[in-house]
């Protein structure tokens, strides 16, 4: 029996003048102790669909159309007072954030008594006493009762915020993307306590999310959104097994894996439609790679392929045969890519020795130094030309600290760091300023690494002036150059910033890091704020440029399906130190030390990170 | 907290400082004794003995920082800096032209001012935030625009008309109360109500627009999400949760005004004849009495720095996180 | 007639105000990201109608600002004699209102004076009665205590207003962007010795400040009356000390805001790559920082400026704002509020500063509403 049936749900907002339908016929059902995935890329209205089950849509949004049905009652004919009851009770709801989804005033009882005042009555003693139930249930102890969220790490505040969505006893909870924001120990256990919890008390649940691992581990039903629709709804195995939609075909063909090393990454072209587009056809045509003529003119229907398979696409109507084709047409065209061993030289393009990064501790009524943060504890490593050292580790491990004293943006407190056999440390002004045409970064964040109030070909000649490398008459066709390279139309010189997607802005990025030709490109995390199918654009281009020009590579992530795809060597930090290093293929097969091991087993779906037999 | 009172303290110092060197360089350097004493004789009596005698009267008649005619320490002591300025810093305003002493003025003055303000800020703060609290409750409604456009029409309107007005209507045309004037003890209610409402109506359209927006930046965040999807009523979620989390920012504002309600208000006080600091100041302004007018100076930077440590102390109160060392 | 155009500081500021302005659109007139917010603020209606009526204001302003004064009739062959009043294009416009003067108050549109006098009559007898006025039903707003037409005054204050507005904000700007920037990107000392200059300055009640500063250039100016050929010059001077006072005074807020917002921008990432350049810090303040917080200086001036308005009445009447003699609203307002205790009351003086102060407070604070909203996205619907 189903415990939640969603029909045709049609989310609409009013912004300004234009109306957007993010969410355009949406339906699904959840069972009794299921788990069933909400799987999409960002803005394909995966958690608008939410928190319109819950009636929490933001302001300017409505229902359009569409029922929800939690047990046989409809949840859209509950009045707001009724529908007061149903949110946090018998159906709640837990959300990305941990950092900012707790009130940060109010203690972590009072939030919970809160909750169990409103659905269970409970108050006084026996609210506290349910409250500590609460919290061991999620694996939190009765000392954290009192405890603000401030005082707590991410993972805890993600516990305590599920511990307050219990208090209802709630027959279905959604989780929105409940994991992304943390690492990915405390992920792999969030996602256990979450999967545990729905089996103890029969709740369904209704995960969200980007990521095809997580939904491995843990879904039992999947639909696979794209802008505004589900196109493909099917059992978990069945969807892995044999994907029918070529979008979800595209989803699994990007993905970054070990045993893709050395291939070039299938790359999904173009970019999600947005929430005002106007279709004629199928939503994906214009980046599907089996287009035909039917797509453009017909909108397919929800085809049931195989029982309980279903997909929204012509190919899966009749034809079977035409659909795998498809599949195994653009599986070829990985094959043949180059994946020949790399050739590392001798000479070290960066060479960083002991370095050491401490932060003072400054307390008291003079500000004395009472302690030291060591961020950057004595490490030491170095990258040859042409390689790819991937620099893995948790948040707050001190590889961002790391990246930014080589880059002498800030100021080491110990240890060396040379580049082309130079030390930095002991180079100023002048020198210096030349020196760092040698080394560039990339940064995570897409939006805030360009400089909103400049044009691309401004952005770009930025480097070139500063170190005064070319001859100003040079530098317009050195831009086009560049736009070239990676991959842009020359035509974006003029443009600014915010008319580029995410990805295309991590190209201008890239772009101008080499525009004062570096020998050495530190990559902060470049792909982390990316979907996948972007992520893989870029991965593809990073790959060929360092082909072309030679360049090492300091690759910063948490992300160990890239690590395994594209890294020759790796360095594990924690806490200021690397605590194992080693190339690639032997690390990630046979780590040497429980932390490595640690990371290697939190991993999602972690078959993906062995080699297929 | 010890700690960071004894921080503030010694931080109070250089800034109290800078108001004097300031305020000194302002009505010693830029304006000379002399100007002041020709100013206060008036054109007709100008003559160079009357400005010596004046500036001994006054006890302006010394050098700036240095009396080269003295001895010993009172070389650095006997000076106009000394004896104007620095001794501002144990509370000695010393006597204003008409010969009163300034400290005993303020000691009586004080509690009229007091009288008008304290209340003025006490309803005040409430009414503006319960308008504010019912604006966003009804947000997005006709309710909320006309509130808002009601809010901004009323801030349009200069406070001399509050004023002007108030009096016209509430005392000359219905005789609710008298127009001007005050009087201690039990009958001071009478002559209190007006200003009161007066300043309450003046401030409305400000600050509830001010807070009202607060508010609502409050309602977008993720925690107020996480409230509404727990079952809480939206009564529930404005009270406690918007409301305690918009305490950060309303304090900010609010608690270091409370030092300054003893200076009172210069407008209200002076069309209201009420016989407080504030028209003692404007009185003073008026009658280029610097003498007063660097002691109100010098008080209200005191009580200002006083406020600063107050709203601190407030935020540990408000936010678990402020911790003071 | 011959006349001279006679330049006074004011005008000067604003010409160079005007001059600024236009050359700083003519060089953004291309750039897109300028140009969307104010074709937004201009399609909304609200945008639209409060820019029209600001607009009037400015060139009823602007007007005023050309100063002249005429030659007064003379031998031929003498030397040119000018006469000691300055007058403006505004004047010259408005010379049926200026010259139409009555003896005393009269009420809007009336045709007799407001207080009786003793009139003879005709036949020689006297009696006690209302004179008719000289130009019956032609006052709009009435007349002043000395006869002076309503209209003519409330129209000759709104210079008045929008210098100290704009003229105000023309000099804090420098102050404010510097500081403010330099203390949020340089951080330690600087921070530091910046901080404490606006903690001392904010210590200070703000009126006390301003009437303190205002007193002191008040002795000044008697003193050295001699420098002065004309009144209005006079005036200009004190009008233009009183814009610095509250420049210097009122940097303070907008500096705080800057310095918040430049230790975000500092640490965002597009700063962190041109520092990996090697980029100059000077470079990095001009081409990075200061263009991401225009959008906050603009917004800011444009709700300080309606404040500004407001200020100048309230410091008008405490005896620190502008020159008595000269015309504003808050000398309008200060004349007329003790003619409220007359039977039957003089009420339209009142009315009229009231209804033009309003108007043009009210439009400033919805085109600032309209502006912030178009600037900063974030801000939208929250007031």
């Amino acid at each position: 029996m189903s415990k939640l049936v969603v029909a045709n749900l049609r989310v609409e907002i009013q912004a300004g003048a234009r109306l957007l339908k993010p969410v355009d016929g949406v339906s699904f059902e959840i069972g009794t102790n299921e788990c069933v995935a909400l799987l999409g890329e960002s803005g394909c209205g995966k958690s608008l669909t939410a928190l319109a089950l819950m009636r929490l849509l933001p302001d300017g949004g409505r229902v359009a159309a569409g029922s929800v049905h939690l047990a046989d009652e409809n949840l859209f004919a509950f009045t707001e007072a009724q529908m007061g009851e149903v949110r946090g009770g018998r159906l709640a709801m837990i959300f990305q954030e941990p950092q900012s989804s707790l009130n940060p005033v109010m203690t972590v009882a009072e939030q919970i008594d809160e909750a169990l005042a409103a659905h269970r009555g409970l108050s006084g003693l026996a609210a506290a006493e349910e409250a500590v139930r609460l919290l061991e249930a999620v694996g939190l102890g009765r000392e954290k009762l009192d405890a603000y969220p401030f005082q707590l790490s991410g993972g805890q505040r993600q516990r305590a915020l599920i511990a307050m969505m219990l208090a209802g006893d709630p027959e279905v909870l959604i989780a929105d993307e409940p994991t992304t924001a943390l690492d990915v120990t405390v992920q792999a256990k969030i996602l256990k306590l979450l999967k545990e919890l729905r089996q103890q008390r029969g709740m369904g649940l209704l995960l969200i999310t980007h990521d095809l691992d997580v939904v491995s581990d843990m879904a039992d039903r999947v639909a696979v959104m794209y802008a505004g629709q589900i196109v493909e709804w099917a059992s978990r195995a069945a969807l892995y097994s044999t994907p029918l939609h070529p979008y979800t075909q595209k989803l699994f063909a990007v993905l970054p894996r070990l045993d893709r090393r050395g291939e070039r990454l299938d790359s999904l072209p173009g970019r999600v439609p947005g929430p005002d587009s106007v279709f004629i056809g199928c939503r994906f045509a214009d980046r599907c790679p089996a287009v035909f003529e039917r797509c453009r003119v017909e909108t397919p229907a929800f085809h049931e392929a195989t029982a309980g398979h279903w997909s929204r696409c012509h190919l899966a109507e009749a034809d079977q045969t035409l659909s795998s084709t498809v599949r195994n047409a653009h599986r070829i065209t990985q094959i043949g890519a180059d994946g020949a061993p790399y050739a590392v030289s001798l000479s070290p393009v960066l060479e960083v020795r002991d370095l050491a990064v401490h932060f003072p501790i400054r307390k008291g009524l003079l500000k004395r130094t009472v302690g030291h943060v060591k961020a950057v504890d004595g490490v030491s490593f170095q990258v040859a030309a042409g390689e790819t050292l991937a620099l893995v580790g948790e948040s707050g491990c001190g590889k961002t600290t790391l990246a930014r004293a080589i880059l002498r943006l800030i100021e080491p407190t110990a240890g060396q760091v040379s580049l082309l056999g130079e030390p930095l440390a002991n180079l100023r002004g002048e020198a210096l300023r030349r020196k760092r045409a040698e080394m560039q970064i990339v940064f995570q964040d897409p939006f805030s690494s360009l400089n909103p109030r400049m044009k691309v070909g401004e952005i770009l000649a930025e480097g070139m002036a500063a170190l005064s490398l070319l001859p100003v008459s040079a530098r317009p066709a050195r831009i086009l150059d560049l736009l070239n390279q990676v991959g842009l139309p020359e035509d974006a010189v003029g443009r600014y910033p915010h008319e580029f997607s995410g990805g295309q802005r991590q190209r201008i990025a890239i772009a101008r890091a080499l525009a004062v030709e570096p020998k050495l490109l530190i990559l902060d995390e470049p792909t982390s704020a990316l979907d996948v199918s972007v992520q893989a654009q870029i991965l593809n281009l990073l790959a060929d440029l360092q082909k072309k020009h030679g360049l090492a590579y300091l690759f910063i992530t948490h992300n160990l399906s890239v690590v395994s795809y594209l890294a020759h060597r790796v360095a594990v930090m924690r806490g200021g130190k690397i605590v194992e290093s080693g190339m690639a293929e032997t690390l990630l097969t046979r780590p040497q030390t429980p932390y490595t091991q640690l990371l290697l087993d939190s991993a999602p779906g972690k078959k993906a990170l062995l080699p297929v037999e | 907290m010890l700690n960071y009172l004894l921080r503030r303290v010694l931080y109070a110092i250089p800034i109290l400082l800078g108001v004097n060197l300031l305020t000194f360089a302002l009505f010693f350097m830029v304006n000379t004794p002399d100007d002041m004493a020709r100013i206060h004789l008036g054109a007709k009596h100008v003559t160079a003995d009357a400005i010596t005698r004046w500036k001994s009267e006054h006890g302006y008649d010394k050098p700036l920082f240095f009396n080269a005619e003295a001895t010993g320490v009172e070389k650095a002591t006997d000076t106009l800096f000394v004896e104007k300025s620095l001794k501002l810093f144990v509370l000695d305003f010393g006597a204003a032209d008409d010969g009163r002493d300034i400290a005993r003025e303020i000691g009586q003055r004080m509690w009229p001012s007091l009288a008008i303000a304290l209340p003025t800020f006490i309803v005040g703060l409430l009414a503006y935030l319960s308008f504010a609290l019912l604006l966003v409750f009804f947000r997005g409604t006709a309710l909320d625009t006309g509130g808002v456009i009601l809010c901004v029409a009323l801030m349009s309107i200069s406070g001399l008309f509050y004023v002007i007005g108030g009096q016209y209507l509430m005392g000359k045309l219905w005789h609710w109360f008298p127009i001007s004037g005050y009087q201690p003890g039990l009958d001071a209610w009478k002559f209190m109500v007006m200003p009161v409402l007066v300043s309450l109506i003046g401030g409305i359209g400000d600050s509830s627009r001010f807070y009202r927006a607060l508010f609502i930046e409050e309602i977008g965040k993720d925690y107020v999400r996480t409230a509404r999807a727990k079952g809480l009523s939206d009564l529930r979620v404005l009270f406690k949760h918007v409301l305690g989390n918009a305490m950060i920012p309303i304090l900010t504002g609010v608690v270091v005004v409370i030092p300054r309600l003893f200076m009172g208000s210069l407008i209200i006080e002076s069309f209201f004849g009420i016989p407080g600091l504030g028209s003692y100041t404007i009185d003073a302004i008026q009658a280029q009495d610097f003498a007063i007018v660097r002691s109100m100076v010098f008080l209200g930077s005191l009580l200002y720095i006083i406020g600063l440590v107050l709203t601190d102390i407030s935020y540990t109160w408000a936010d678990p996180r402020v911790r003071l060392e | 007639m011959t006349i001279k155009p006679v330049l006074l500081w004011s005008d000067a500021l604003i010409l160079l105000l005007l001059a600024t302005v236009a050359v700083l659109v003519w060089l953004a007139r291309k750039n897109d990201t300028f140009r969307a917010p104010w074709r937004q603020i201009m399609r909304s209606r609200m945008g639209a109608v409060t820019a029209l009526i600001l607009s009037v204001y400015v060139g009823i302003g602007l007007l005023d600002s050309l100063h002249y004064v005429e030659r007064l009739p003379g031998e031929p062959g003498q030397a040119a004699q000018y006469s000691g009043e300055v007058l403006s294009a505004l004047d010259a416009l408005l010379t049926p209102l200026r010259v139409k003067v009555e003896k005393t108050y009269s009420a809007p549109l009336a045709t007799h004076l407001y207080a009786k006098e003793t009139i003879t009559g005709p036949d020689g007898v006297e009696y006690r009665d209302f004179p008719p006025l000289k130009y019956p039903g032609t006052h709009l707003f009435g007349t002043d205590k000395v006869g002076q037409d309503v209209l003519y005054l409330s129209l000759k204050s709104i210079r008045t207003g929008l210098l100290i507005g704009s003229l105000t904000t023309l000099i804090m700007l420098p102050f404010a962007l510097t500081l403010g920037i330099a203390a949020g990107y340089f951080g330690g000392r600087i921070d530091d010795a910046i901080q404490y200059l606006y903690t001392t300055l904010n210590s200070i009640p703000g009126v006390l400040l301003i009437a303190a500063a205002v007193l002191v250039v008040q002795v000044q100016i008697e003193t050295h009356a001699d420098l002065f050929e004309t009144a209005a010059a006079r005036s200009d001077v004190r009008l233009l000390a009183l814009c610095a006072i509250l420049g210097v005074t009122g940097w303070t807020g907008l500096a705080r805001l800057l310095r918040a917002e430049a230790l975000k921008l500092r640490e965002l990432e597009f700063v962190q790559a041109a520092r990996a350049f090697g980029v100059t810090d000077a470079r990095i303040l001009l081409r990075h920082l200061l263009p991401n917080v225009m959008h906050l200086v603009l917004i800011t001036v444009v709700i300080d400026f309606s404040g500004l308005v407001l200020a100048e009445a309230v410091l008008s009447y405490v005896g620190v704002g502008v020159d008595p003699g000269m015309i504003s609203f808050g000398n309008m307002i200060n004349g007329a509020r003790l003619e409220l205790a007359r039977e039957p009351v003089v009420w339209w003086q009142l009315a009229a500063a009231f209804v033009f102060m309003f108007v043009l407070v009210l439009a400033a604070n919805l085109f600032a509403d309209q502006v912030r909203d178009a600037l900063d996205p974030k801000s939208r619907g929250r007031a």
